[in-house]
């Protein structure tokens, strides 16, 4: 599947299935740090991935007063 | 995963309530969540004019976006900081926002009204650039709600900022800070009325709440805040919370029930201990206030282009885009 990453902007390809949990993992991302949404909707930890899935992992911590 | 309330698929889980949701029922929760933060600390009241100090980030326009459908009467405060395509993307998230719902946006825009930007003032004053627009929009933000006559002043702080920020100062014992950090602070001579109604929610949570309201905010992180302490304070917080959930809500509320009282009689007597800044009025411990030294010494360093200053009121320079 292709994986958008954010903070820079940067593609990459993870190999599915998988769940969002399993794929954070492997990212070594903290699920209290970022969403994930998949065709603009947010996806929990437990829901599955497929190879033709478009993902984008966004972070949520912000440096100070937003 | 199935929603808590309705047994639907869920769309978001939270550690910390050791719950999931689906998209409305998450909604509701965040909608919840502030109005019992509105309520249990009496931020404000059903008549009182408010304003939010938005940036064009997930919390602040969360936060326009919830009073405003919890029916307050609720305007916008955005402050252009003149960090390049950050500052002129965040303007423009921020007046799509008010313009597409029809809200009220004042704007002030530091360069235009005082003669300096963010990354240029913050050099010329030998201020890190995160100290000069913190102590910017602070000014900013009392002296406008004061001039227009606001009941309250509201930010967008979320859990997550109250929590990294307590530990920053629990850290180094900072106990005049420790004894300021409520999510509400009363109105004083030169103060407005301050409140946090996101404390109850984390960043997460604003970030998702967006998304699902399809809400465009500025995703990107201010390129002058990298290497910020309060990031990394956040992050170790994470992933304390990641193990441990709840950490961060029990070491806030906590905090704000067992110990906050114990800082709060120095904090107190430093605000009563302000007289008139002698050059724009604001309260300040010495004669003329940080924000008018900053200026001075911001603007002694480059050109100063479009200036017209504010007077001792505030009231006919104040930048307005009614939308």
């Amino acid at each position: 599947m292709q994986i958008t990453l954010r903070h820079p902007t940067r593609t990459t390809e993870i190999s599915g299935p998988r769940t969002v949990d399993s794929l954070l993992k492997k990212l070594e991302l903290n699920r209290e740090s970022v969403i994930v949404i998949r065709s603009g909707t947010i996806v929990p930890g437990d829901a599955p991935l497929q190879d033709s899935d478009e993902i984008e992992i966004r972070p949520v911590i912000s440096g100070g007063f937003a | 995963m199935k929603c808590r309330v309705c047994r639907e698929p869920a769309i978001i889980d939270i550690k910390r309530h050791n719950a999931n949701f689906c998209a409305e029922h998450f909604i509701r929760l965040c909608h919840d969540q502030v109005a019992k933060a509105i309520k249990s600390f009496s931020m404000f009241e059903p008549n009182d004019r408010i304003l939010v100090a938005v940036s064009g980030g997930k919390d602040s326009l969360a936060l326009w976006d919830i009073l405003r459908r919890l029916g307050y009467d609720a305007d916008g405060l955005y402050v252009g900081l003149g960090i390049g395509d950050y500052s002129d993307e965040s303007g423009n998230h921020t007046r799509a926002f008010a313009q597409e719902r029809g809200y009220t946006l004042h704007e002030v825009d530091l360069l235009r009204e005082y003669g300096y930007d963010v990354p240029h003032g913050s050099k010329a004053a030998k201020r890190t650039p995160c100290s000069a627009c913190g102590l910017s929009k602070r000014h900013i933000f009392d002296s406008t709600a004061l001039s227009l006559g606001y009941d309250v002043l509201a930010t967008g702080h979320n859990l997550d900022d109250e929590a990294a920020v307590l530990f920053g100062n629990v850290l180094r014992w900072q106990t005049d800070y420790l004894g300021r950090q409520l999510p509400v602070l009363p109105a004083a001579d030169g103060f407005p009325k301050k409140v946090k109604p996101l404390v109850r929610l984390a960043e997460r949570e604003m970030a998702a709440y967006c998304v699902m309201q399809g809400i465009d905010y500025q995703i990107d992180e201010c390129p002058m805040s990298a290497g910020n302490k309060h990031i990394g304070y956040k992050e170790a917080l994470n992933d304390i919370e990641a193990t441990s959930p709840g950490s961060k809500h029990a070491f806030y509320f906590e905090f704000l029930a067992k110990a906050s009282h114990h800082f709060r009689v120095g904090a107190d007597e430093l605000r009563t201990e302000l007289e008139p800044c002698v050059s724009c009025g604001s309260p300040t411990p010495v004669e003329t206030c940080s924000f008018c030294r900053l200026i001075e010494r911001a603007t002694a360093a480059q050109p100063v282009r479009f200036v017209s200053r504010r007077d001792k009121t505030g009231h006919s320079q104040t930048a307005e885009a009614q939308t």
